[in-house]
């Protein structure tokens, strides 16, 4: 199929971007988003024209590495997949297909496609761990049972693969949704009670610190999210957050 | 230069270990506060090190080319993590893990590394829990296993199809409390491009920030390579798009020996290629092959229907279907390792029986399972036994339970319904067994340079079994780099901080730089991509599953011609001092290009067949892999002397005094 891509082009964070036309032909439907786009890249390269800067690395829809903003929506029209995992089947002979960056301020853009995700590790690191040392003297892992239904809630929250489309699809660019997964991975788990309550509140300080912005509930993230992370971490975190609060 | 002393302690295997931890040196506390140690790569081994070695003191100066350490391509792992736990009281232990390992690496491993390895294993299950990994649970609260290929126990722990991703982020969150205290400096879209030696140690790094492409110059008492291993020097593999053997190729050009480059893991259930433009290969989980059976049609004129589209795989008649692996192992059927089942695929597809329009798949068949299990649901609900469309139905929800994600995955990416059509599959490489040599400290030729992880060679031998590659990651990264390191370090805590100033630093970045502004300034014409697609092909048709001597051969002298093609003709756009993807590319297969070649060259020396590496010449009568104990029980460890083809081998024995060398067999 031939497609026209409206892709923005944005040398630097300093400077100014825009949407660019780039027509390309003989788009096979067996292809990848991402392949598309290195066929497109190989042309650019080989006409003189700087190839687009885009953010990928396993292409199986784990590492969360690549972004886009495809049509208006977060890793494009499919749902529950990742941009690397969207084919072109999903598209149609003449369409136009425009290619955004993540947007939110807390998400600058550093060249093109490519977006600063680093404020995702730095609510991390104000919380999102549990204090134990890895020096394995710890007691055996079956000292403590754990019933099924939380260690398998536990788990669906934890595979919150960090992309960012919940904050590109809100219209808050609100990272609720990502820090309520972790914070509801280790508050369902015994080992991670103990320090609950300074999580909530450390990583909460560290979000707004960062510059995302405040929860209206309108259920974009989780319509977005690839690996389709429950709006119910949210209520988790709050709750968690508003009794850390009264317990202080 | 150091010799090739693999160092391993005297004592009984099971007590040598222990003894060795007993009687090395250790630094105290406050003097590592004074030590800085370099890690390359975030991944499992990464990680681990690095959270591990920032607790216990020392600081710590972690780099990895992703925007995030958690995006390591680690996180892709699916199947499991095997521990000697024995919580299912089925007879497994310490011995039984070391036993298959050694047996599975086909007897090409070191007997105390692997012990060591499984005696560390179940340390690891309690560590993660610790961290709060969610693996999966019974209806009791306690930890649930499954069994895995080329044992007898249920030995894997697992996360349902993402155990690796949940081990990184354990490993990613310990980094993290680290990093929030200060004692891991995190440098994201960092690519180490040299390793700085002075005065015969390795001293730092020279790394290249990826945003502003500044050429940086790091200093630290030690430095550790946990980055990955090269399988992207075939272009498809299963590995992510920037895995890459940057790191340990750039250590072995200052002197680190590169160990057995052409044990390389080639998977059998992936999902086959589309055509010219496909940029990776996605694996399917072997779990499928207990209830897929594999086939291709007897007749050719099937073939041809199936490729023109005039004929359906379903409407092919039992009689002629040829269930090549049941044909030829009536033992192991469907279930034979990993090295077998892809040589198989292989066979028939180069005989002209591959089923779709490149000619590179085979059929892996679920409605044998959805007939088995749905007459046994319809028996257990008291319906009716004689509806057809109702056993396939209850047929295919038991497989939607087992497979549901794999299936969907399946789904998405080849737009065809598995359940109905039976799924295309062939090989693809997975994973590289060889690696940089290391004793059993895991150092390198090089004092103060440490290898873990897959960069290393050391635990797999020349085949690697499932749920075995997260295991050795965190077992060398949280609990035997830790200790091994500090016997090294103990000598260095008068040395005070490294300086960059010195005249290796400054040449070292000369270098770097040199090597990138002749990238740029070539006025070539081909893309890198297109250098990395040719050697992918050369190096899958004459070093992939089956090799000769007449293609190793041959794969040498292209490879080398394609390499100084590269270096003439390679067009890389854009400038040093911004991100710019094409000139990481560039750098990364002007590596793969050296590696390449010598992965030929050691195949070519290894006259034998073992584990994933076969040898037309050295097989069986029936065409099965045929080892040579007699001349080949060593380690083959390359000594850089310039060119790929002017490598020294260096030979480092392998003894066995605790387990009986034998035959495998799968008939």
């Amino acid at each position: 199929m031939n497609l026209t891509l409206e892709i923005w082009r944005q040398k630097s964070n300093s400077e100014k971007g825009a949407l660019e036309t780039y027509p390309i032909s003989e788009v096979s439907e067996d292809m990848s988003f991402l392949e598309m786009l290195d066929v497109l890249n190989e042309e650019l390269i080989e006409k003189g024209i700087d190839p687009v800067a885009f953010d990928h690395d396993c292409r199986e829809g784990i590492c969360g590495m690549c972004s886009l903003y495809i049509n208006g929506e977060a890793h494009g029209p499919d749902r529950r997949v990742t941009t690397c995992q969207l084919h072109m089947r999903k598209f149609k002979d003449g369409d136009t297909i425009f290619i955004e960056p993540f947007r939110a301020n807390a998400f600058p853009v550093v060249k093109d496609l490519v977006v600063d995700r680093s404020a995702f590790d730095r609510i991390q690191q104000a919380g999102g761990f549990v204090s134990v040392n890895t020096s394995g003297n710890t007691q055996d892992a079956n000292t403590i049972p754990i019933p099924k239904d939380d260690a398998d809630t536990a788990f669906d929250a934890a595979t919150c693969i960090g992309c960012g489309a919940c904050v590109a699809s809100c219209k808050n660019s609100s990272a609720m949704l990502f820090v309520s997964a972790k914070v509801s991975q280790f508050s369902l788990l015994p080992q991670g009670k103990v320090e609950a309550k300074e999580r909530v509140i450390n990583m909460v300080n560290k979000m707004d610190e960062e510059g995302f912005g405040n929860c209206t509930n309108t259920g974009a993230c989780e319509v977005e999210c690839p690996k389709g992370i429950s709006l119910d971490n949210i209520s988790r975190m709050n709750r968690e957050f508003i009794t850390a609060n009264v317990k202080k | 230069m150091a010799s090739l002393n693999s160092g391993v302690p005297k004592g009984e295997l099971k007590d040598k270990w222990t003894q060795y931890k007993d009687s090395i040196d250790l630094v105290n506390p406050a003097n590592k506060r004074n030590i800085d140690v370099i890690v390359v790569g975030t991944g499992l081994a990464g990680g681990s090190a690095s959270a591990t070695l920032a607790e216990l003191g020392y600081n710590v100066k972690a780099f990895c080319y992703q925007d995030s350490p958690r995006r390591a391509h680690s996180i892709a792992a699916q199947g499991g993590i095997n521990a000697a736990k024995n919580y299912q009281g089925d007879g497994d232990s310490t011995y039984r893990l070391f036993y298959d390992t050694v047996k599975g690496g086909d007897y090409r491993s070191r007997e105390a590394n692997v012990y060591r390895l499984a005696e560390v294993s179940t340390n690891i299950i309690d560590q993660c829990v610790a961290q709060g990994v969610p693996f999966a649970r019974d209806y009791g609260g306690l930890l649930d296993n499954r069994s895995f290929g080329g044992v007898l126990v249920s030995r894997t722990f697992y996360a349902k199809g993402q155990t690796g991703q949940q081990l990184l982020l354990g490993a990613y969150s310990a980094m993290n409390r680290q990093i929030a205290r200060g004692k891991i400096q995190m440098h994201n879209r960092h690519e180490m491009l040299d390793v700085v030696v002075v005065d015969g140690k390795a001293r730092g790094i020279i790394a290249r920030n990826l945003i502003t492409g500044e050429i940086e110059k790091h200093s630290a008492h030690a430095v550790v390579i946990a980055s990955g291993g090269y399988g992207n020097v075939y272009f498809l593999s299963t590995n992510a798009m920037g895995s890459n053997t940057t790191a340990a190729w750039k250590i072995h050009k200052k002197g680190a020996y590169f160990a057995n480059p052409c044990y390389t893991q080639i998977h059998p259930t992936c999902i086959p290629r589309s055509g010219e433009y496909q940029s990776k290969l996605t694996l399917m989980s072997e779990s499928l092959r207990n209830d897929g059976r594999i086939w291709v049609p007897k007749n050719m004129e099937d073939v041809k229907a199936l490729r023109a589209g005039t004929l359906k795989a379903t409407e092919i008649s039992e009689e002629n279907r040829d269930y090549y692996l049941e044909r030829r192992y009536p033992a192991f059927g469907n279930l034979v390792p990993r090295d077998v089942a892809s040589r198989a695929a292989k066979e028939r597809c180069d005989e002209g029986y591959g089923v779709n329009k490149t000619g590179e798949a085979v059929y892996l068949d679920f409605s044998s399972a959805i007939t088995r299990y749905g007459k046994e649901q319809v028996l257990l609900q008291g319906e009716d036994a004689n509806d057809n469309n109702l056993i396939k139905k209850m047929g295919q929800e038991i497989i939607k339970s087992k497979y549901g994600n794999l299936f969907q995955m399946y789904e998405k990416i080849v737009d065809e319904n598995p359940y109905e059509m039976p799924m295309m599959i062939y090989p693809a490489v997975h994973y590289t067994m060889g690696g940089i040599w290391v004793d059993y400290n895991l150092m390198t030729t090089v004092p103060g340079l440490y290898a873990i992880g897959e960069a290393n060679f050391s635990d797999h031998g020349s085949n690697r079994l499932g749920a075995s590659a997260l295991m050795q990651g965190l077992a060398d990264g949280y609990f035997v780099l830790p200790y091994t390191i500090g016997d090294y370090l103990s000598d260095d805590i008068r040395t005070g901080p490294i300086s960059t100033e010195t005249p290796e630093f400054i040449k070292a970045e000369e270098d770097v730089k040199n090597t990138l502004s002749q990238l740029l300034g070539n006025t070539g014409t081909h893309t890198v991509d297109y250098y990395h697609k040719r050697l992918g092909k050369i190096m899958w048709d004459k070093c992939g599953m089956a090799r000769t001597e007449p293609g190793l051969k041959e794969a040498i002298k292209e490879i080398k011609e394609l390499r100084e093609d590269f270096w003439k003709n390679v067009k890389v756009p854009g400038e040093l001092n911004e991100l710019n993807k094409e000139l990481e590319k560039a750098g990364r297969v002007a590596d793969f290009l050296e590696l390449g070649e010598l992965f030929a060259k050691d195949a070519l020396t290894r006259n034998e067949s073992c584990g994933g590496h076969f040898r037309e010449e050295y097989a069986t009568k029936e065409g099965e892999a045929k080892r040579d104990d007699k001349n080949f029980n060593f380690v083959s460890a390359w000594e850089y002397k310039g060119e790929p083809s002017d490598a020294k081998l260096h030979k480092e024995k392998l003894e066995f005094d605790n387990i009986e060398v034998k035959e495998r067999s799968y008939k």
